[in-house]
């Protein structure tokens, strides 16, 4: 078996009488990008929910490190290890850019450890060492998604989760924040990111899940997915992937 | 009356500054609370109280210094606090939103019984241990007690600022109130933020408590009550959840009410707070500070309606009900049974009436005993004024109370949810007031005595049958009329509005006029119920429909089943009926309907029949 920072097994979820996922399974390998693709109501956003124990799955179990993640809290969950940047960003708008950095680190109690790695996320982000008194709400949707992630990183977490990290930007910020993704990626940070947009994900992940109505119909190599000429017609919405 | 000199003025304004800084000290709380849990918690008063009488007992029987007195009464109301989170509110974290505001209704209820039960209803002094000076300036004069409730005041304030500002939980606090699921995502424990805030409130709220018991040198179990009112008009004039703005509203309304009692007097006092209080609702529901003027939006908003499969009863069941009821009074000859199950036919009227509203349309009406005031007074000052006989005032009175309800309550009809509660609920104390000041129509507060009963050919219908077959007899034509028109296209109409406004509207439904006619239908009927209570009662005060009225109905129409017009007769019957029957101790039955009230709410919220 590979070396999974994160699998789902066979996993079954519902909102009330509705199935939301049909025997999910799907693992993101130690390092690596990797990114859930589907259109509308697939159950992207739902895996999502999942993995952060925000909605708890029938059967199937969510596994961090070997490790269920079963009956775990939310907040339980994110001490494990995982950050998240929420779709939307969803930054506390009213709080400075720095508070709004360093609640990322309010699990962790080594205030130098925490000071440190606050230097090194805004060596990261320089753009946010003008901005850190500044109220988080009068950014720009670009300079948020670097304050989510900024807040994502001090967690020093393994695995970030990003919920469509590219939406409601500009395409010129678009290409600014796949950097940031791989930049991220690049300190041993695992990613699992979310996307509706499947050519942009396809140019930075390694490893791709397709998935429609609940159920994974593709998998494989970003490289081969986007080569696909089946998924660029079908899932991808094909002009648009072209 | 009128103060000319400028000495009496400044007396008035740090009188204002002082009663402003209490109501600050429960503002804040109620604000913190909102932010993060986006509930007006009606409790807190009661906590208020608490803070009072552990004080009470700190001063005057463990004669702990001053000091040591407040940090007890800090220590308590905070753990106090979070029980009541614990107990109350977080095992309903999924239900509607206003299944919470219900529930420390319940709460409160069951608090200011239970000091009433401890220490009697009775009113205690709460001797100071200051000093007995006051320093004059420039023709007014502050005292010791004066100086350190401005000290408190600005004390926790800095305080506050400084815990939500530095601290590592302060501002886990401030993420959890901007947005919930991200701060849990940044690993933030919720529950432990709700039962912080809650603990800081009701600390803040308990040494409120006990500074206002120093300062008018008396406490009493229902202290509360209006204090929580008070600081809930407070915060809405600051804006809700914005703990700055409830400072800034505080003082405000402590000047306003200090003023206003220098100009029209001591009674008038809380008309100006809930008058402030509509006009706000109506102008800036997101308080003076805020920038536009809008609605908050979602988390408001929301019915208590649960999901059921109301109860159907056979139509030859009901027809078997209404026949023994009618028969009753030929098997059963005690006049005392007979007058309390007549009484419980009249609360039935209430009920059927707040259940429209509430239950149908969803608007969680608070104030439904004002309609009661309204009717009784319209119909008793009809007869014995005017002149009219009683048989016609009882239906004018009727008239009146659908008239005056709904224009009192029409300026609410744009808010939603909470708003709505808060709304009806000052709507039903301002009734209380201008009863009580409007002397030359209402007699003020000696109330309305001699009122001629109900009479057919000049003979008075006073006796045991009577007193239990007219209730009956009217009440089975309006439940008659009020099933009739659930199940017409009406009925329809106004459940549309209930579970989605927005949608309702979008097919092309004026909500205005559905709520009016609705809160008209309601009035009438609570207005018929209220004059018959006059007539029959004979006297009748300011007092007589006291806001635990409203509470009262309320708990019968979610136990019979919101909307459930069967269920609020049943209602009636369980809440008035029973615990007359058995003789239960009346000290004992306002605990009963709290414990009631909080038990349906968590185990059982569709009620007994089920919510239609």
């Amino acid at each position: 078996m590979t070396d999974a920072v994160l699998r789902l097994d066979r996993v079954n979820s519902f909102y009330g009488p509705v199935q939301v996922h049909f025997d999910l399974s799907l693992e993101v390998v130690r390092g690596q990008i990797v990114c859930l693709l589907g259109g509308n109501a697939s159950g992207k956003s739902t895996t999502m929910k999942i993995i952060l124990g925000l909605l708890k799955p029938r059967s199937g179990q969510v596994l961090f490190d070997g490790q269920p993640l079963t009956g775990l809290s939310t907040p339980q969950i994110v001490r494990r290890g995982i950050g998240s940047v929420p779709e939307s960003r969803r930054l506390f708008a009213t709080m400075t850019v720095r508070e709004n950095v360093l609640m990322g680190a309010y699990t962790r109690d080594d205030r130098a450890g925490v000071a440190e790695d606050y230097e090194r996320v805004l060596d990261l982000f320089p753009k946010l060492r003008e901005r850190h008194g500044q109220q988080a709400g009068t950014l720009s949707g670009g300079e948020q998604q670097m304050v989510a992630m900024a807040r994502a990183l001090m967690g020093r977490p393994r695995l970030i989760v990003m919920d469509e990290p590219t939406m409601g930007l500009s395409p010129l910020h678009v290409d600014r924040v796949l950097e940031m993704i791989q930049t991220i990626n690049g300190q041993g940070v695992s990613v699992f990111m979310v996307e509706q947009n499947a050519s942009l994900a396809l140019q930075i992940a390694h490893h791709g899940y397709v998935l429609q109505t609940g159920r994974i119909v593709l998998s494989g190599p970003a490289a081969d997915l986007a080569r696909d000429p089946q998924i660029r017609d079908a899932y991808l919405g094909g002009a648009q992937a072209a | 009356m009128f103060p000319t000199s400028f000495g009496p003025w400044l007396d008035y304004t740090i009188n204002g500054l002082v009663i402003g800084n209490i109501y600050a000290l429960l503002a804040v709380g109620l604000a913190l609370i909102f932010g993060v849990s986006h509930l007006i918690n009606f409790a807190h008063g009661s906590v208020y109280m608490v803070g009072a009488y552990i004080g009470w007992l700190g001063i005057t029987k463990l004669n702990l210094p001053l000091p040591v007195t407040f940090a007890v009464v800090a220590v308590g109301c905070g753990l106090l606090g979070a029980v009541i989170e614990r107990v109350g509110l977080r095992p309903l974290r999924n239900a509607p939103r206003i299944a919470p505001l219900l529930a420390t209704i319940g709460l409160s209820v069951v608090l200011d019984q239970a000091a009433q039960l401890l220490f009697s209803p009775d009113p205690r002094a709460l001797p100071t241990q200051l000093p007995n000076w006051r320093i004059a300036i420039g023709g007014g004069s502050i005292g010791a007690l004066d100086l350190l409730i401005a000290g408190v005041g600005i004390g926790s304030a800095a305080l506050l600022y400084g815990f939500l500002r530095f601290t590592r939980l302060g501002w886990a606090v401030r993420a959890t109130a901007l947005d919930r699921d991200a701060a849990q995502q940044c690993g933030v424990d919720v529950d432990k933020v709700n039962r912080t805030v809650f603990a800081i409130a009701s600390a803040l709220g308990g040494v409120s408590g006990l500074l206002v018991g120093m300062y008018y040198n008396t406490i009493d179990p229902n202290m509360g009550f209006q204090a929580g009112l008070k600081g809930i008009v407070a915060q809405l004039i600051g804006g809700v959840g914005n703990v700055p703005g409830a400072i800034a509203g505080s003082l405000l309304l402590g000047l306003i009410e200090s003023y206003g009692i220098a100009l029209f007097g001591t009674s008038y006092r809380n008309l100006f707070a809930f008058v402030a209080l509509i006009l706000i609702l109506v102008l800036r529901p997101n308080g003076l500070f805020a920038k536009a003027r809008r609605l908050p939006p979602e988390p408001l908003t929301g019915t208590f309606i649960a999901p059921s499969r109301p109860l159907v009863l056979p139509r030859w069941l009901i027809g078997v009900l209404i026949a023994a009821a009618l028969a009753l009074p030929f098997a059963v000859q005690q006049p005392y049974l007979l007058q309390t199950l007549g009484n419980a036919w009249l609360y039935a009227l209430l009920a059927l009436s707040l259940t429209l509203v509430a239950g149908t349309v969803g608007q969680v009406s608070l104030g439904h005993a004002g309609l009661l005031a309204i009717g009784a007074y319209a119909s008793a000052l009809l007869a014995l004024d005017a002149g009219i006989p009683v048989l016609l005032a009882v239906p004018l009175a009727g008239v009146i109370a659908a008239a005056l309800g709904t224009a009192l309550v029409f300026p609410a009809f744009r808010l939603r949810g909470h708003y709505v509660s808060i709304a009806t609920l000052a709507v039903g104390e301002i009734v209380t007031l201008v009863i009580l000041n409007w002397e030359s129509l209402t007699r003020g507060p000696i109330g309305v005595t001699g009122v001629p009963p109900l009479s057919v050919a000049g003979t008075p219908l006073v006796s045991g049958q009577w007193v239990y077959w007219i209730p009956l007899a009217v009440l089975l034509v309006f439940a008659g009329v009020q099933t009739r028109l659930l199940s017409s296209h009406l009925g329809r109409t106004l459940r549309a509005i209930r579970e989605d406004d927005v949608a309702a509207r979008s097919y092309g439904v004026d909500l205005n006029r559905y709520k009016g006619l609705a809160f008209a239908v309601a009035g009438f009927v609570a207005g018929v119920g209220g004059a018959l209570m006059a007539h029959f009662y004979s006297y009748i005060n300011h007092e007589t429909f006291p806001a635990p009225v409203s509470m009262l109905a309320l708990t019968m129409v979610i136990l019979g089943g919101l909307g459930n017009v069967a269920g609020a007769v049943l209602g009636a019957v369980v809440l008035v009926g029973l615990p007359e029957l058995f003789r239960a101790a009346a000290e004992y039955r306002m605990l009963i309907y709290g414990v009631v009230l909080l038990l349906l709410i968590r185990f059982r919220p569709q009620g007994l029949l089920g919510t239609v």
